[in-house]
């Protein structure tokens, strides 16, 4: 489809469902636009860090191309190989384990191009990695599910990618072990490039330059004081981590971001029924979770948490505390009065 | 609106006599921001001291129609807090507590008046550091930074203000408050406190800020290089960058910015280059050390005709105190100066460089350049001399020229210091008319009867007289930097 079609399209349906991969079902079930033909890179420049592409073209495409180059996007998209979008990485407002070091989606994604209710393109934030001028449209599209509009292109900041990587898992005895153990290396001046707690393991990931790896795993395991395994080729350890191998096909799959100390109370709530994996110093939970999502739902208003559905049944997607208030029905009314991309 | 004295009368019922304050010295201070060269004197200025003072202030405005302008420090080189002319200004920096400052989930939540600095200083027991850093960091407040998503020397790296701030309590033009983000680095839903930064108080006012802190690096590394032309410096941060290094700062001086740091401060900066790049590599140690070994071989193969390492703090701090110093130190060439803050692809940095050196001796006037190179983020200081008439309107117009060449190279009318009232001309060079009219809508749609900071980021009608005028006091005295 191309953007005159999508402005038509809006034009002249009353509902817009986008579908760019496919690879958060929940959110994407009910399409009827779907976006895989807007696909591309339009502008590249490796020594400005920055690349351009529309918004249907495949994170591993982009993926392929910066690494030709050296670069990469250290916000570690999920679903990559599944098939995730740009689009859709955005507007999920999605993160991997690799977000550790220098942020988010959020923080990586420099300007886009949408099209809003009315069918009008509209353009934000600048294509250079240092922009202050006009509103800061393209952060506000990070997790907005596409309530604003359909977005079609956008353009992002790189960073050259480390010449080597290495992974150090930590085998504690407890769950709490491996808690204080990650919020002792959080504090920490360490580089991580990757903190993960699953379970009772602590799943650390450092790159850089290569001489330096060995002494930095050492130095590494000298300040946590646990043995602990070395992968020096971990591109498995964080697929699986990426494309959410370790979840279970019926289950169903949700981010809830939280803090570390919030940790405890919600493993006390969802026992036998959950299983989660921390990422990024126990900011982001990616629950796999087995009940109900309505009783979820009601574990998480009870704790103050709110939470997305990305793979399960349930008629609504935002669970838990709901968020945006006011604020989010007057953004609502400026690109989308008559409500038509309301994916919930 | 209503009568003025009707206004008046409410303010004081909520803050008494003493901190609305009327009289023609006291709203003089407040005429300006660190962008002198446009004044507007305000209906009153007003000091809450709470948070609900000032809710109770904005709904005041609200009912009788009254535009108002959040002000912290005053350091804006966009004319951001600029007063609107009978509206008022609600000066924020009695709110100055650091509400929570938590080590281990390293977060602190403080109320907009507090510094930069300050967030840094009362995190620094814990090994820990706030990382946007613009240069007026010692006065400006954090609710400036919030509004103009404030920049400084490591956003490449880092980012800005916005990558930053994780939460938000705000305080809509209508007196609705409401909560944004949280303690988390991540959300669901619309990022909407991403939303709020940077909207430049259009949105209403940040009541509550809740910052992330980084643990401090372990190791610094800082080379300095000379070259004999500013494209030698350029092409120099063009081979750090595709080396695969990340520094946290890259930095140049032109040879006016040089000799003017090194006047003001002995640096002890070669006087005769032409340009100087400043390079620091920060992180883990071992990293670090590897890195710079790297980073040594690209600067010494870059043409460098000197090369100086910081061996110590001190060095390093000797290297930057010239950097830093550089803004004041080319106010003493010229009694006036503007500085602009256009951004251009790093790769079109020397073109820039070399256009802007084109378009001042058209104009007659000398520039200085002072720039973020890591970002692309130019800082031209046009010099000039308030006294002689028509020389500001022929800075301006130099300035516009500027903006519009770092817009027609791919970039960006502003990387730091907002659009405020001085580049709001220059909004539609960047955008189309339908990309502002969305913005406008939106700014509409929060506030209706747009009483929030009116007059800024959108071209309209009725420009503020622009008046000339000496460097802001604070500026003279070296406390408050233009970059």
């Amino acid at each position: 489809m191309t953007i005159l079609e999508i402005q038509d399209f809006i034009k002249s349906n009353a509902s817009v469902k986008v579908r760019g991969g496919g690879t958060k079902p929940a959110l994407s079930s009910v399409a009827n636009l779907e976006m895989h033909e807007l696909s591309g890179m339009l502008e590249y420049d490796p020594s400005e860090y920055t690349f351009t592409a529309l918004a249907g073209t495949r994170v591993s495409e982009i993926a392929q191309i910066l690494a030709e180059h050296g670069q990469h996007l250290p916000f570690d998209p999920p679903f990559l190989m599944a098939g995730a979008t740009l689009g859709g990485t955005v507007a999920a407002g999605l993160s991997g384990s690799g977000r550790q070091r220098f942020g988010g989606v959020r923080d990586f994604v420099l300007a886009v191009q949408f099209i809003d209710g009315l069918g009008g393109i509209v353009r934000g934030g600048g294509k250079v990695v240092k922009n202050a001028a006009g509103f800061d449209l393209p952060k506000m599209h990070c997790g907005a599910l596409g309530t604003f509009g359909v977005i079609t292109e956008l353009t992002f900041k790189v960073f050259p990618a480390p010449k080597a990587w290495a992974t150090l898992q930590l085998e504690c005895d407890t769950p709490k072990t491996a808690l204080e153990t990650m919020q002792k290396l959080a504090g920490s001046s360490f580089d991580l490039e990757c903190l993960d707690v699953f379970g009772s393991r602590v799943m650390i990931r450092i790159g850089g330059v290569i001489n330096a790896l060995e002494t930095r795993l050492e130095n590494l395991q000298k300040f946590v004081g646990i043995e602990g395994q070395v992968t020096r080729d971990d591109t498995e350890i964080w697929r699986e981590a990426r494309e959410f191998l370790w979840v279970v096909p019926n289950a169903a799959l949700v981010k809830i971001p939280l803090t570390a100390s919030k940790i405890p109370t919600l493993e006390a709530k969802i026992l036998e029924h959950g299983r989660t994996r921390y990422i990024s110093s126990g900011n982001l939970a990616w629950l796999e979770w087995t009940d109900s999502l309505e009783n979820l739902d009601l574990i998480l208003l009870e704790l103050q948490l709110s939470g997305l559905v990305l793979r399960g049944n349930t008629p609504r997607v935002l669970l838990g505390k709901q968020v945006g208030g006011v604020l989010l029905e007057r953004v609502l009314n400026t690109f989308d009065l008559e409500r038509k991309f309301n994916a919930t | 609106m209503t009568e003025p004295a009707t206004i008046l009368t409410d303010l004081r019922r909520v803050l008494g006599e003493a901190r609305v304050m009327v009289k023609a010295a006291q709203l003089a201070a407040y005429e300006s921001d660190a962008l002198t060269s446009f004044k507007a004197r305000a209906l009153a200025v007003v000091m809450p001291e709470t948070e609900l003072e000032v809710i109770e202030v904005v709904k005041i405005c609200h009912k009788h129609r009254v535009p108002f302008v959040a002000r912290g420090s005053g350091t804006s080189l966009s004319g951001g807090s600029l007063p609107v002319a009978d509206g008022v200004v609600i000066a924020l920096n009695k709110l100055n507590k650091i509400l929570k400052l938590d080590p281990l989930e390293r977060v602190a939540v403080v109320q907009p008046g507090v510094t930069n600095l300050a967030v840094s200083t009362a995190a620094a027991p814990f090994g820990l550091y706030y990382a946007p850093d613009p240069s007026s960091q010692q006065i400006c407040t954090i609710g400036g930074n919030v509004a103009f998503n404030s920049g400084g020397a490591h956003c490449l790296k880092y980012g800005m203000t916005s990558n930053h701030v994780l939460g938000l309590k705000v305080l809509l033009p209508d007196g609705e408050v409401l909560t944004l983000g949280g303690s988390s680095l991540e959300s669901v839903g619309a990022d909407l406190h991403g939303l709020f930064v940077g909207s430049e108080g259009l949105f209403g006012i940040a009541l509550e800020v809740t910052l992330r802190l980084l643990p401090k690096p372990q190791r610094y590394r800082t080379v300095l290089a000379a070259y004999h032309s500013l494209e030698a410096a350029g092409e120099a941060v063009a081979s750090v960058v595709s080396s695969g290094l990340l520094p946290g700062a890259m930095e140049i001086m032109d040879a006016l910015a040089i000799q003017a740091a090194e006047a003001a401060v002995h640096a002890g900066y070669p006087k005769d280059a032409a340009a100087l790049l400043i390079v620091e590599l920060e992180g883990e140690d071992r990293a670090i050390e590897a890195e710079f070994l790297e980073l040594e071989r690209v600067i010494r193969a870059s043409g460098a005709y000197e090369v100086r390492i910081a061996q110590s703090e001190l060095e390093r701090l000797t290297i930057w105190k010239g950097r830093k110093s550089a803004f004041s130190a080319v106010g003493r060439l010229s009694p006036d100066y503007i500085v602009q803050d256009g951004v251009v692809p790093r790769g079109k940095l020397g073109l820039a460089l070399k256009e802007i050196e084109r378009l001042s001796g058209v104009a007659g006037l000398r520039v200085a350049n002072v720039f973020h190179a890591g970002d692309g983020n130019l800082h031209p200081l046009i010099l000039f001399d308030g006294r002689e008439p028509g020389a500001l309107e022929k800075a301006e117009h130099l300035a516009g020229e500027i903006l519009g060449l770092c817009v027609k190279l791919g970039g960006s009318i502003t990387g730091e210091h907002g659009v405020g009232v001085e580049k709001r001309e220059h909004m539609p060079i960047m955008f189309s008319s339908s990309d502002l009219d969305a913005m406008k809508r939106l700014r509409l749609s929060i506030d209706p009867l747009e009483l929030s900071n009116p007059g800024k980021m959108f071209p309209s009608g009725e420009a503020p007289a622009l008046v000339s005028h000496a460097p802001h006091p604070l500026e003279r005295a070296g406390v408050i930097t233009r970059e």
